[in-house]
């Protein structure tokens, strides 16, 4: 082989090698973007949302903290967890004994070739009992994810991407991410990366790192407790783009992505937000 | 746009010609010209009030989501603070072209092409060009 082929073989095996995702590259990335951003902030903090760089609104929401309105939810939950199922089953026969599992959520299921979230399992467990699946957003669903969360609390984000669809799903969430959209022609990237930190009107725009360590939330706005997936819809209402449907395969990609760039954070959920 | 100025442009010229019509035939003095020029101005403080509505209503330009302007109450701070805007913008369609599609100048940029996208319409641009050039 001449040395020309082989220089041009080895520059074409470079450029496979770099258009390819590769998601430890990108979360580390992150990870020291939001650093040099905010060098004078540990990284763990970034768990508490935008509370991590706003101490006037910390301390709001520390007060709101005290009495947190997500707590009746999660007893609801509780209850909901316990109870069985009309086949005498429960719950506990599809998590195990501990429903502390949220930190292996979303999880890339090989079998059904998509990303399960804890909210798709939830409902997955019901259907295997011959339960009828609950509504995706709001009420007993995430009630149940709220008391999942709960026992999850202090365990680390644990996701992983292991197979080349895994990759593929992972990748697809990250296009998405990065992907204008809306009248607003607004990418997630350009409120929450570029412009992290900035004042829109009163609010300020919250850090990647720890979106998904939180939830479900109590948030003000809606006055209940939600899944995240609603505040992605929220989000793409607020840019003037049409939702996508709650645990669609868009939204479930998107929850994988942007759940392994918190991978390794500490779990705080259900968390309450203004 | 082109237009308004024409008005504009006619109605200097008619109180021009009308002054010196009148100064003529000596009945008037410089008062009834000063009242010429105020009726230009308050044209072009309408169109500034206009423009600041479309600047402040959230279904509009909703714009101190993101830049300070002097006085406003609970302003972003994403986008630049929008002061001495003659100076920083002489010629008025380069602004106006930057309100109607801000990505052609900075491909990054977060503002939202307002003309482009057609979240206001022509009219609406020009007023709101005229309220940002009077800041």
């Amino acid at each position: 082989m001449k040395w020309t082929n082989l220089i041009t073989l080895l520059l074409a095996s470079m450029m496979v090698a770099s258009v390819q995702a590769d998601p430890e590259t990108d979360r580390q990335a992150l990870r020291d973007f939001y650093q040099q951003k905010f060098p004078d902030i540990d990284l763990a903090e970034f768990k508490n949302g935008v509370y991590a760089i706003d101490s006037k609104m910390r301390e709001q929401w520390l007060e709101m903290e005290d009495f947190p309105a997500y707590e009746i939810a999660i007893d609801e939950g509780e209850e909901l967890y316990n109870t069985p199922f009309a086949n005498g089953k429960s719950y506990a026969d599809c998590f195990g004994d501990d429903p502390g599992v949220k930190h292996n959520y979303p999880m890339f299921d090989q079998a059904r070739g998509g990303v399960v979230t804890l909210e798709v399992a939830i409902n997955q467990c019901r259907k295997e009992h011959g339960e009828a699946a609950l509504p995706w957003l709001v009420g007993e669903l995430a009630e149940i994810s709220a008391y999942m969360a709960y026992q999850s609390r202090g365990k680390s984000i644990d996701i992983k991407i292991d197979s080349p669809e895994a990759i593929a799903a992972y990748d697809d969430g990250e296009q998405f991410y990065y992907t204008r959209r809306g009248q607003l022609n607004f990418e997630c990237s350009g409120c929450h990366q570029q412009n992290v930190g900035k004042m829109l009107r009163a609010e300020r725009t919250s850090p990647t790192l720890g979106h998904t360590t939180h939830w479900p939330v109590y948030r003000g706005r809606w006055q209940y407790v939600g899944n995240i997936q609603k505040r992605f819809q929220e989000c793409n209402i607020q840019v003037r783009a049409v939702p996508f449907e709650a645990q669609s395969e868009t939204y479930r990609n998107l929850e994988y992505f942007l759940t392994y760039m918190s991978n390794g954070m500490e779990l705080n959920g259900p968390g309450s937000r203004r | 746009m082109l237009r308004v100025f024409e008005s504009v442009n006619n109605l200097l010229l008619t109180a021009g010609i009308a002054t010196a019509l009148l100064l003529a035939t000596g009945l008037v003095d410089a008062q009834e010209g000063a009242i010429a020029d105020n009726s230009v101005e308050a044209e072009l403080a309408k169109r500034i009030e206009t423009g600041r509505g479309v600047f402040e209503t959230r279904r509009k330009g909703n714009c101190l989501s993101c830049h300070l302007v002097i006085g406003s109450e609970l302003p972003g701070n994403a986008g630049p603070p929008l002061i001495g805007m003659q100076a920083r913008w002489p010629d008025r369609e380069a602004l106006k072209a930057q309100i109607y599609d801000p990505t052609l100048r900075n491909p990054d940029t977060i503002m939202p092409p307002y003309g482009l996208h057609r979240m206001l319409t022509d009219e609406e641009l020009d007023v709101l060009v005229d309220y940002v050039l009077s800041l």
